[in-house]
């Protein structure tokens, strides 16, 4: 199979496995075999594809012509590589913990639910490889969409609610702001296609430009900057394994992948530095940052909590992204990486809770530590790389990050970066040490141990592990990274 | 007669087919027969539509003289790529409505009255494709008092009474339409003595300053926007499409306006020109803000209405403004994305109105309150009219994203931001009515006692032809190479005159 059919493969099968999920739907084993043998092969495939794009390789094949000029092409580079790469590697994972989960919780319509999932799966990776704007902007809505019925999933009142939020914002922002915005870079440019070193670069400036760049970044809702980010909270009503893997690595990181790609292959660095929309909106991010952080302190719900963090970890990326040095856009794409496997941890922790306890609430969980001393492990694991701290991986991303304030003279945002580690802690430690150290409420949990069912929890450590050899070797990530903004340097 | 003889005479074959086939209904008058001669006429139709337009693809533009009579003394037919396209859309919508029809007529007009509705059916084939085709002012308006006729006939055998008020509402605008344009058409013939469109449009530049001819222009406008229910002149649309039965609302929705805008855009550029149209009488600086009024409040209604038929028929008040907006902005971009919104709208809306007719069929109502619990009894139906809606929203992939491309487009080439902030804005709109049924069909349970027994997934004969129409709305937008290309050879040659 040569590299660009690998390409291609790789990207349908999540979308033709989920025609085969929906056939077996009435053999639910039959069903979890397909998905995760669907996951493992498509991880494979992707992972095939990395030796070539480390070796300077960038796999190209043109779909077909939709409109004259504007193809739909797919091309691998070095961020949409290490995007495809947590996205394919975290859904073998989660589906090992959804069968766990989606058993353990009695879930409806689990078929529907399997389907949906895969056709995401296959939306995350086209936004990763997509090779020109047109392209992205088709996966992305193919995300959403797919990722709507997970969201209402349960179909009660709260649930339709939180769908209307989700589609609301995310399809006005795409179709309002980014669409206009891709429109326009077609008309400036005359092309879409992603080049290095910027397709906007040498033929826009000034205002205009300035205004571009706040289309682009308001019109990524899923990116989830202030005030987008309402989305991102509601949707936390769907099943865990949606909230871990979709909302908080393949959606949301199609949204700061989106932001990340268009900083570095349309506007390219040199222009955007010289932005001064640039500069506020990457003080837009750092309030972003605070003030999430902010609102996850009063947060009681475990899933909104980590929710909000969420939105404040998005930003990160953001704000690396607009700063548009080479330390920061290297610590915007590692964070990626190094937040999709402590947030999706501190998920699949939430939800080995609820299935195992049905417990939802922060206040609820003193003195579990006993109950389910891995799951609370983990937890810490997870909590101790969101925060930054060695030994796992979050440290490094966050250290390439505030290395990027300095570059670009912002001293204020490196505080912002600072005083939001402080908050992390402050919202997230009291968890595990509540549970290891709290006075259980509640009768049942001085029982004995009993954790979640065994597929959940080989999920959630399996995570918490690759955020301590994150730690160890991050050092292909990083490569990844800033091989996207300095090709030449690297591609010898 | 050898094959290059039936291609020589192929324009006349579009309008003498379904008109020979409209008495023989009549004769004939058993239902079950005068449905396969009727589906058998739209087929022969459609195939002569695209041999039109292959051969004008082929050869370019040509003229066909009626009787052999030599113009401006014979009526000539005149097919261009616009032409062609028109018949195209018009005859494929009819071509896919008709097999739909026989299980949908049956449930909802009255077995001795059902031939009829067939043979009102054809002779509005006969007349919109007659408008598309002839090349001659008087013969477009005899043709469009066929049309006409025949779709009041057709809008009266709904069910329920509203259909015959609805009837005499279309009737009586329709009829004002009609004489505004026929007013216009003498106006023009008592300046010029002639009435063939591409001789008017040579002897109308001398005596472009004189006030009959302006007169004229108004009175052949102001009529055809009343056809092609241009904001406000809209208001018999929704009551019409509500009101006729289903599978005559999706043949009327994919064709009457149309051809309407049609003979609008063939008579302001092709006859007037856009010089006079857009210059002297500034033309364009009513019709951008009445399209883009319509657009908005349209959309903005349909959001409100509970009948589902009316809040398709109130977004196709609004697709129109989408059409006559590309027309106003007066560029190749602008026009190709308005005709090619003409090819991707009945994409769309055909496949929604036959979804409806599937449930109307079915369930009998189609009000967002019956759609409860729908998505599970009838998965394939729902799951059409999801897709379609997609289309009408304008999302990446379907065919409804390319006119959008290009309405956009055009709007940032000539710097007008708020008319492109308007296009993506009432996309969104799009979204809230048609989201608000999907929601309510696949994530509302059913109201006990709700849906009747028989509210099972319809029968095979109308799901093909919506999911055939589905299935070509991703088509033509994943590769719109077929549509957007002859849609903008086709505005080309409106901005180049007559081609």
């Amino acid at each position: 199979m040569s590299v660009e059919t690998t390409l291609v493969v790789a990207l349908l099968l999540p979308a033709l496995g989920s025609i085969f999920v929906g056939l077996s739907g009435w053999h639910p084993n039959v069903r979890e075999t397909v998905t995760l043998a669907t996951a493992g092969i498509t991880l494979w495939l992707v992972a095939s594809l990395w030796p070539v794009v480390a070796a300077g390789g960038r796999p190209r094949i043109e779909l077909v012509e939709t409109l004259p000029g504007v193809p739909l092409v797919l091309e691998l580079e070095p961020l949409g590589m290490l995007f495809a790469l947590v996205a394919s590697f975290l859904w073998v994972v989660t589906s090992v913990y959804a069968i766990g989960y989606m058993r353990g919780h009695h879930e409806l319509n689990q078929t529907r639910f399997y389907v949906c999932f895969a056709v995401s799966i296959s939306g995350a990776l086209g936004v990763a490889m997509a090779g020109n704007l047109f392209t992205l902007f088709v996966f992305y809505e193919v995300l959403t969409l797919a990722t709507y019925p997970l969201v209402t999933h349960s179909g009660t009142e709260e649930a339709r609610r939180a769908g209307r939020i989700y589609l609301g914002i995310l399809l006005s922002t795409s179709i309002g702001l980014q669409l206009a915005a891709i429109v326009w870079t077609w008309a400036i440019a005359g092309g879409l296609d992603f080049t290095p070193g910027g397709l906007l670069a040498g033929k826009v400036d000034g205002p205009t430009a300035g205004i571009l760049l706040c289309l682009y970044v308001f019109g990524v809702g899923k990116a989830a900057i202030m005030p987008l980010h309402r989305w991102l909270p509601a949707a936390m009503v769907a099943p865990t394994p949606v909230s871990a893997l979709l909302h908080a690595v393949a959606v949301v990181k199609a949204g700061v992948f989106t932001v990340l790609k268009v900083a570095v292959y349309v506007f390219g660095l040199d222009l955007l530095s010289e932005l001064e929309a640039g500069r506020w909106l990457a003080y837009l991010a750092g309030f972003t940052i605070i003030a999430a952080s902010l609102i996850a302190m009063r947060k009681d719900n475990l899933k909104a909590r980590l929710a909000y963090s969420t939105v404040s970890q998005l930003s990160y990326i953001l704000l690396g992204a607009l700063l548009a040095t080479s330390a920061s856009v290297a610590g915007a794409g590692m964070h990626i990486v190094m937040h999709a496997f402590g947030k999706i941890t501190l998920f699949f922790c939430a939800g080995a809770i609820m299935v195992a306890t049905h417990k939802t609430e922060v206040s609820q969980l003193a003195g579990l530590g006993r109950r389910m001393p891995i799951t609370m492990a983990a937890f810490l694991v997870g909590s101790l790389s969101i925060i930054g701290l060695p030994p796992f991986g979050g440290m490094w991303s966050k250290w390439f990050l505030a290395a990027g304030t300095l570059q670009a003279g912002e001293q204020v945002l490196l505080g912002v970066l600072m005083l939001s580690s402080l908050l992390n802690v402050a919202y997230l430690l009291p968890i595990p040490a509540k549970a290891f150290f709290g006075k259980p409420t509640d009768r049942s949990d001085a029982g004995g141990f009993q954790e979640a069912p065994m597929a959940c929890v080989a999920a959630l450590v399996l995570t918490a592990l690759g955020c301590a050899l994150l730690f160890i070797e991050p050092d292909p990530f990083h490569q990844l990274a800033t091989q996207a903004i300095a090709p030449l340097a690297t591609s010898h | 007669m050898s094959a290059t003889a039936v291609m020589a005479h192929l324009p006349a074959l579009a309008v003498v087919v379904p008109l020979m086939t409209a008495p023989l209904t009549v004769l004939v008058n058993r239902p079950a027969l005068v449905w396969r001669l009727a589906t058998l006429s739209c087929l022969l139709t459609f195939a002569v539509a695209v041999g039109l337009l292959a051969r004008v693809l082929e050869l370019g533009p040509f003229v066909y003289e009626i009787g052999g009579w030599a113009a401006p003394w014979g009526i000539e037919y005149r097919i261009d790529a616009f032409n062609a396209y028109v018949v195209l859309v018009v005859t494929g919508v009819s071509a896919v409505a008709m097999p739909f029809a026989r299980r949908s007529v049956e449930r909802e007009v009255e077995r001795d009255r059902a031939y009829l509705l067939y043979c009102a059916w054809m002779l509005a084939l006969t007349g919109l494709v007659g408008i598309a085709v002839t090349g001659d002012l008087f013969n477009v308006f005899v043709f469009l008092e066929i049309s006409s006729l025949a779709t009041y006939v057709l809008v009266s055998m709904g069910r329920g009474r509203a259909a015959p008020l609805a009837a005499l509402r279309y009737l009586v605008v329709g009829t004002v339409g009609a004489t505004f344009f026929l007013i216009g058409v003498g106006l023009l013939y008592e300046m010029t003595g002639s009435l063939n469109m591409a001789d008017l449009a040579a002897r109308i530049p001398p005596i472009a300053d004189s006030r009959v001819v302006h007169a004229g222009f108004v009175f052949i406008v102001l009529g055809l926007a009343l056809k092609a229910a241009l904001f406000p002149l809209h208001a018999w649309l929704p009551g019409a499409y509500g009101a006729a039965p289903s599978a005559v609302t999706a043949f009327l929705a994919g064709t009457a306006t149309k051809v309407a805008i049609y003979a609008l855009l063939r008579v302001v550029f092709t006859v007037f020109g856009a010089r006079f149209a857009f210059g002297t009488m500034a033309f364009d600086v009513l019709l951008v803000p009445l399209a883009l009024a319509g657009i908005l409040v349209a959309s903005a209604v349909a959001v409100f209405q509970q009948d589902l038929k009316r809040m398709l028929a109130y977004s196709s008040v609004a697709q129109i403004g989408y059409m006559l907006l590309g027309a106003g902005l007066v560029s190749e971009a602008g026009l190709t994305g308005g005709i090619v919104h003409m090819f991707n709208h009945a994409l769309a809306k055909t496949a929604l109105f036959l979804a409806l007719g599937c449930i109307a069929y079915r369930v009998g109502t189609v009000t967002v309150a019956s759609m409860a619990g729908l998505g599970r009894r009838m998965p394939w139906t729902m799951a059409a009219f999801v897709l379609g809606g997609l289309s009408l929203v304008g999302v990446p992939l379907t065919a409804g994203f390319v006119s959008k491309w290009y309405l956009v487009q055009a709007a940032l080439e000539r710097d007008l931001w708020w008319v492109a902030a308007i296009v993506l804005f009432a996309s969104v709109l799009a979204l809230i009515y048609t989201g608000r049924v999907a929601e309510a069909a696949y994530f509302r349970p059913a109201v006990p006692g709700g849906l009747p027994d028989r509210a099972r997934e319809a029968p095979l004969s109308m799901l093909v032809p919506v999911w055939l129409l589905v299935g070509l709305n991703f088509y033509f937008g994943i590769d719109a190479a077929l549509s957007a290309g002859v849609a903008g050879e086709a505005a080309r040659g409106l901005l180049g005159g007559v081609s």
